[in-house]
Order: C-alpha cells, then sequence, then structure tokens
C-alpha cells in the first residue's frame, strides 16, 4: 500500500470511529439483553411485544436472543455468567428459581415496583407459590395447565364417540384399551401399530402423577414445610400403579415407539395424550389437519379435580442490577410484558393462558373449544415447588423404567425412588 | 542493531510460528486443565460471582457417591469400565483382523481403506443420529431385517441391558478405521523375508502370525491400546446423543463419567464436583497408560 492510500485508509477509519461515537452520544439509547430458549410461537409474541415496548419507550432498546435451544439453555447462561455478559432480562422455567437465586445470578424483584399484594391479587395463585426466601424473583407473563388430547379420527375409527373423550380414570382405561391396535403378530409392546395412550414420564406424566393422579387418590406430593418427599405413600402407590399398568399391564402404548408419546400423537398414531397447552403450536406447526380436541383431565376416584400449572418465568439479574439505568429498563420492560394486555397477545401466538387473572377470566378465552379447557383448569392448578427440576423428573422417570423394564413392583420402585428425591431435597436445604 | 546471519533468522522465525500454536495450546488447553485442580476445592458455581472453597469436600462427596449403590456417579463409573474393557479389544482384535485382509489384497486396495477410513472422519453425533435410526424399534433397519427372518423385534437403545452394547457396537465401528490404518502401517513395515524364512522352514500361517507379525506390530499395538483406551475413557458424545434427551439412560445403563461431567458442570451448576471428578478421571487415565505402557512393552523385551 502506498504511503497516500495508508493515510487514506486511517482517515477514514477514524471517520467511522468518530461517527459512531457521535451517535452514541446523541441519542441517549440504553441496550438491554432478553433470552428465552427457541421455541416458535413465544419468539414471534416477544417480537411483537418488544415492538410494542420499544415504540412506547425510545430511549431503550430490547436485543432478544432466542436462538438457543431447550437443551442448551442452561449451559449458554452458565457460560455467559463468568464472561460478565448475558441477559439483564431473562427467562426461565419456575421449577429453576431457586438453583437461579441460589447462586445470586436473579435480584429480588423491587417491591416498589412490583408489590407483592399486587403479584397476588392481580396473577393466577400458582405464581405466589413461587415465593421463596420471602421473596418474588420473577414474574410470567403466562402460564401453562395440563388437559386431555384425544385424536377424533380414531374414536370414530374404534367405535367411539369422537366427540366424548374420557372423563373418568375408568373410561380412560377402557377408552385407552380399545383404541390400541396391534399389528397381528402378537399383543406386545412392539407389536403396537396404534397407541391407545402411550406413558410418557419424561413428557407430562410425571406431573401428572405429583400434582394430579396422587391427590385423586388422597395423597400429597411433599410435606408442607417443602423438605419432605410424601409421594411414597399407599395412596402414592395406588396412583403410580394406575400409571404403570397402561404400559405393564394393559400394553396401550410406549415412550420407546414412534420416538416418543408427543411425537405419536401429533403425527397421527396415538388416540389419547396428556399434554401442556404449549402443545397447541405444535400441532399447528407439524400437522395442521390432525383432527382432535381437548377436554379437562378425567377426574379421580374421589371424583376431584386436580392440574399442574407450570410457567416460563422473567427475572431481572445480576448484570442488570449493577448498573442503574439498565435496571430502570430492564424493570419497564419487565412490567410491559406481563401486563395482562401482553398475556392476551402471548396466547395468540403460543396457545399458553395468561398468567393475569382478569385475562385468564376473558369470556373469548374460556369459551374457545381448545384453550377453554386449560383455562378452566387454572382454578384448580397446583406448581410443584422444585429443587431441582431435572433431577426430580428422572426419579419418576427411573420408578417407571424400573417397572417396565426391570420387573420392579410399583411400590418398590417408590419407595426406592423416593430415597433418591430425598437425598436432592436434603441437600438442596442443607446449603440455605 | 546486531546482524543475524540467515541461519539464525531461519531459526526465529521458526520459533516464531511455532509459538503461536504453543501460546494458544497453553492457554486453551493446558491453563484450564490446571485450572480445574484448583476448581475442584471450591463450591464452584458459574452464576455466582464468589466461590466459595470447601477444601476436599468434593473429593469426600465423590467418594461417598461411588460407595452408593443407587448413585449415578457410581453406575457412570463402573459403565465406563465396561466400555473400556469391552470396547478396547473387540475393536483392535476386528482392526488387527481387517488390516491383515487388506494386506493380502493387490486390487482396489484405496477404495477399500477409504471406506474403513471413512466413518472415522464424520461428525460423530451425525453417525450417532443414524444408528438411532437403525436401532429404532419396530420400523428400525435392524428390527426390519429381524422381522424379515421371523426373529423377535428388539428394543436396543430401550434396553437397560441391550442399550450399553448397542452404543458400544457404534463406537467400535466409528473407530475401526483408525486402527486399521496404524495397523496396516504397522504391517507394511514386517520385511517379506521373514515369512518367507519362516516358510522355508515349515511353519504354518498362525505361527508366523505369533512368532512374527504379532510381536513385530508391537510398538502399534502399544500406541493403539494406550491411545484407543484412553478415547473410551473419555466416551461422551455417542451417548450423548443416542439416549432419550441425552439422558445416558434407560436406568443409567449408558451414562458416562464425562457425560455426568458435562451434567453436573452445565445442568446443576455444580462445576467444583464436577471439576473432581475430571481430576480423578485424570488419575485413572494416568495411572492406566503408565501400567499398560510397562506391560505391553516388557513383552517384546
Amino acid at each position: 500500500m502506498s504511503r497516500s492510500k495508508f493515510t487514506v485508509f486511517l482517515l477514514s477509519c477514524l471517520l467511522v470511529l468518530l461517527m459512531s461515537s457521535q451517535a452514541f452520544l446523541q441519542d441517549d439509547v440504553i441496550e438491554i439483553e432478553y433470552w428465552q430458549y427457541n421455541f416458535g410461537g413465544r419468539i414471534e409474541a416477544m417480537d411483537d411485544l418488544i415492538a410494542q415496548f420499544e415504540a412506547a419507550n425510545p430511549d431503550v432498546r430490547v436485543i432478544h436472543n432466542s436462538d438457543i435451544a431447550y437443551d442448551n439453555f442452561r449451559d449458554e447462561i452458565a457460560a455467559s455468567a463468568p464472561a460478565g455478559v448475558g441477559p439483564d432480562v431473562v427467562t426461565l422455567f419456575y421449577g429453576w428459581i431457586p438453583a437461579f437465586v441460589d447462586a445470586g445470578y436473579l435480584v429480588p424483584l423491587p417491591e416498589e415496583d412490583f408489590p407483592a399484594e399486587w403479584i397476588e391479587s392481580y396473577f393466577s395463585p400458582m405464581v405466589a407459590e413461587s415465593k421463596f426466601l420471602d421473596q418474588y424473583w420473577s414474574i410470567p407473563t403466562a402460564v401453562r395447565t395440563l388437559a386431555l388430547f384425544w385424536n377424533k379420527d380414531m374414536f370414530e375409527a374404534a367405535g367411539l364417540d369422537p366427540e366424548k373423550p374420557p372423563t373418568t380414570l375408568e373410561e380412560l382405561v377402557e377408552m385407552a384399551q380399545a383404541l390400541t391396535i396391534y399389528d397381528g403378530n402378537g399383543t406386545e409392546i412392539l407389536n403396537i401399530a396404534q397407541e391407545g395412550f402411550p406413558p410418557q414420564l419424561s413428557g407430562q406424566w410425571h406431573h401428572w402423577f405429583r400434582e394430579v393422579l396422587l391427590r385423586q387418590y388422597g395423597g400429597v406430593p411433599y410435606s408442607d414445610d417443602l423438605r419432605s418427599v410424601m409421594w411414597n405413600s399407599p395412596e402414592g402407590c395406588e396412583a403410580f400403579t394406575y400409571m404403570s399398568d397402561f404400559e405393564t399391564v394393559y400394553k396401550t402404548g410406549s415412550n420407546d415407539l414412534f420416538t416418543d408419546a408427543t411425537n405419536a400423537f401429533v403425527t397421527g398414531l396415538a388416540a389419547i395424550h396428556i399434554d401442556g397447552s404449549f402443545r397447541l403450536g405444535t400441532i399447528r406447526n407439524n400437522n395442521p389437519d390432525l383432527n382432535y380436541g381437548v377436554a379437562e383431565l378425567p377426574v379421580g376416584p374421589n371424583g376431584e379435580r386436580h392440574n399442574f400449572g407450570s410457567y416460563w418465568t422473567h427475572g431481572i439479574t445480576r448484570r442488570a442490577a449493577g448498573d442503574e439505568r439498565r435496571m430502570d429498563a430492564a424493570v419497564r420492560f419487565l412490567k410491559f410484558i406481563t401486563t395482562a394486555e401482553a398475556g392476551l397477545t402471548w396466547v395468540e401466538y403460543t396457545g399458553e393462558l395468561p398468567a393475569q387473572l382478569e385475562a385468564a377470566a376473558d369470556e373469548e378465552l374460556l369459551a374457545d373449544p381448545i384453550l377453554g379447557p386449560f383455562a378452566a383448569s387454572l382454578a384448580y392448578s397446583h406448581a410443584t415447588f422444585f429443587v431441582d427440576e431435572t433431577a426430580q423428573r428422572q426419579v419418576l422417570i427411573d420408578a417407571f423404567d424400573n417397572i417396565r423394564l426391570a420387573g420392579v413392583d410399583p411400590c418398590q420402585a417408590l419407595n426406592d425412588a423416593a430415597l433418591v428425591e430425598q437425598e436432592i431435597l436434603d441437600q438442596f436445604w442443607a446449603d440455605q | 542493531m546486531f546482524q543475524l546471519t540467515l541461519a539464525r533468522k531461519k531459526i526465529l522465525w521458526a520459533y516464531l510460528f511455532l509459538a503461536i500454536p504453543l501460546i494458544f495450546f497453553l492457554y486453551i488447553r493446558i491453563y484450564p486443565t490446571l485450572f480445574a485442580f484448583e476448581m475442584s476445592l471450591y463450591d464452584w458455581n458459574p452464576l455466582a460471582e464468589e466461590q466459595e472453597y470447601i477444601g476436599t469436600e468434593n473429593y469426600e462427596r465423590l467418594a461417598t457417591e461411588l460407595n452408593n449403590p443407587r448413585s449415578v456417579t457410581r453406575a457412570a463409573f463402573s459403565n465406563t469400565i465396561v466400555y473400556v474393557v469391552l470396547g478396547v479389544p473387540i475393536q483392535l482384535s476386528i482392526a488387527l483382523l481387517v488390516a491383515l485382509m487388506l494386506n493380502e489384497i493387490g486390487r482396489l486396495t484405496m477404495l477399500y481403506r477409504l471406506l474403513f477410513f471413512l466413518p472415522f472422519v464424520t461428525s460423530t453425533i451425525s453417525i450417532a443420529w443414524v444408528f438411532r435410526a437403525l436401532y429404532q424399534p419396530q420400523f428400525g433397519f435392524l428390527n426390519v431385517l429381524l422381522t424379515l427372518f421371523s426373529l423377535p423385534q428388539q428394543p436396543f437403545l430401550k434396553s437397560p441391558t441391550q442399550a450399553l452394547p448397542s452404543i458400544l457396537a457404534m463406537i467400535i465401528w466409528q473407530g475401526l478405521g483408525f486402527a486399521v490404518i496404524i495397523f496396516l502401517a504397522g504391517v507394511k513395515q514386517i520385511p517379506r523375508d521373514y515369512y518367507e524364512a519362516a516358510t522355508v522352514d515349515g511353519a504354518n500361517r498362525w505361527q508366523s502370525f505369533r512368532r512374527i507379525t504379532l510381536p513385530l506390530l508391537n510398538p502399534s499395538i502399544v500406541y493403539l491400546i494406550v491411545l484407543q483406551s484412553i478415547s473410551f475413557l473419555r466416551t461422551f458424545a455417542p451417548v450423548l446423543a443416542m439416549t432419550t434427551q441425552g439422558d445416558g439412560g434407560p436406568l443409567n445403563s449408558t451414562t458416562t463419567v464425562v457425560l455426568r461431567i458435562y451434567r453436573e458442570a452445565f445442568q446443576r451448576f455444580d462445576m467444583g464436583f464436577a471439576a473432581a471428578q475430571t481430576v480423578f478421571l485424570f488419575a485413572i487415565i494416568l495411572v492406566v497408560t503408565i501400567v499398560q505402557m510397562r506391560l505391553t512393552t516388557r513383552a517384546t523385551d
């Protein structure tokens, strides 16, 4: 490069630098980062909310990071934290909150902006259950409940009324059996050509056991102080046996077939399925022609209704709290994305229910044939207090596998599993 | 300024070029390795700002878990031993057999070598997914084959007894090409005259193999045993990709030490305990390697 060319090059570099710093000085925009894991409808919903927020708050720019797959979401956060980068506002599964609070990653929601009484009166009761160490650390836009999905075409083909899903636990067993089709070479799991009702502990069934079936059989999952496992009771054993019988006795399906139970239902290979409202989006995207219905979960032997509620919830990080302007922007953003209007925007994109009572009581929502059953379940939903959601889920997956793969008696499997989970709880509380 | 001779300049440049990868290596590999030792003495949470020094507590916990029959950590260590003890001898025996056969053929040698080597340079994750599909209950290729011959279908990856061998088969197959190439190079080094002399003396094929091939291949064998043992001790990606949600199941029957280390560090945020396991694994690899080097080299002396 000749000397004159080099000078021109240097000067233009300088000019670019000057211009960009000038831009920084002139508009007083603060940038904050928002992270959530990659899930179709939620990304669109949040893009919409961010656009609205930025229009109303021209001094804040929100960088939306939604590229991380669910499986790597926590890894990426763990990698970003020591580097001093990462989100200012982050969306986490509610069951992870204790671990993030424990590490000092989240800061409590400022009381003046998010008063406790307001949270308790404005949001669904399950949100109040996430109070931890006497404080609120996060609030959600939306919540989810479980419901029973059924494939109307298969009901019809099996000679059942396509508009009458099972309403009791006995009916569920009968219909699941009637809907299971074998390939003609036998009636073992591997001979199944169409699944009536495949168990999926790694999906929603572990929740169905803890918060629904167990309570319907008269048990409770944990002690009131949350420190002791209580599901290894005679009631628990009855409930767990009820579940495992679908695979070991009635042979109505298995999560090992057709990739997994969720996939089997979505692709039209399973007739009945228990899942959350978030699955509506999956079906819409992957198999919009599926002819299915949604109903409230069957009532228990005692006639009681229970449901499991869960939610992804937004918290403010230590990083935001380290800078007054970031914190201010984060608080404003968090307020904006948790209003009732935001909840109603969210439900359109994701099928998740608004977390705000006023929005959840929306008549149009309750009358909706698909969303209605989920919304109706909000009133009797419980959110499990998890100390380590992944590990606690694995405990029940293993208990179920011990029954179906190792031939262990359900009560014995449950007792063994309880020992493991109690160790997890003990370890958590010992550190508090 | 002092003048450098051309030769000196060359040397200087060589060092300069070498320094860059060296610095990179020291900073990216050696430093973190040593750092793991320090980390293992802390209750290290990557999300936290400050880390608490807890001395040998992580190692005590490791000892307790290794003694607890219910613990996943224990399952991980015992599975890893199975991967090594079965994997290394099976893989090397097949590789030696293939190398000897490849050495015999005169046509299309490059094509055959290429075919055996190809899996080794293919991404482990994509191979794992292909095998996962082959192993599918019901419609997987293997089960379709079994049905074709009126044999009962098998659950493969879904069974606590079949899952580990199924994954092991994939790992053995994938790494085979590498071992074959090393053996082939070793076999080619052996002078033909030795075999001719042996034949003249009336030795049969088995005797030539026992007395000539095997002893003269010893350097390759030692090299491969050490290298493949280390590689099997570090089994991770195939288990992550081939088990349900990468959980190392069913019933922890396939989980490995490295998979557990990853889970502890990045899912449970317990870097300290993960680091303690890393250090322990490092010690195992060190001991295994030293013992193998001693035993196998002595055999030739």
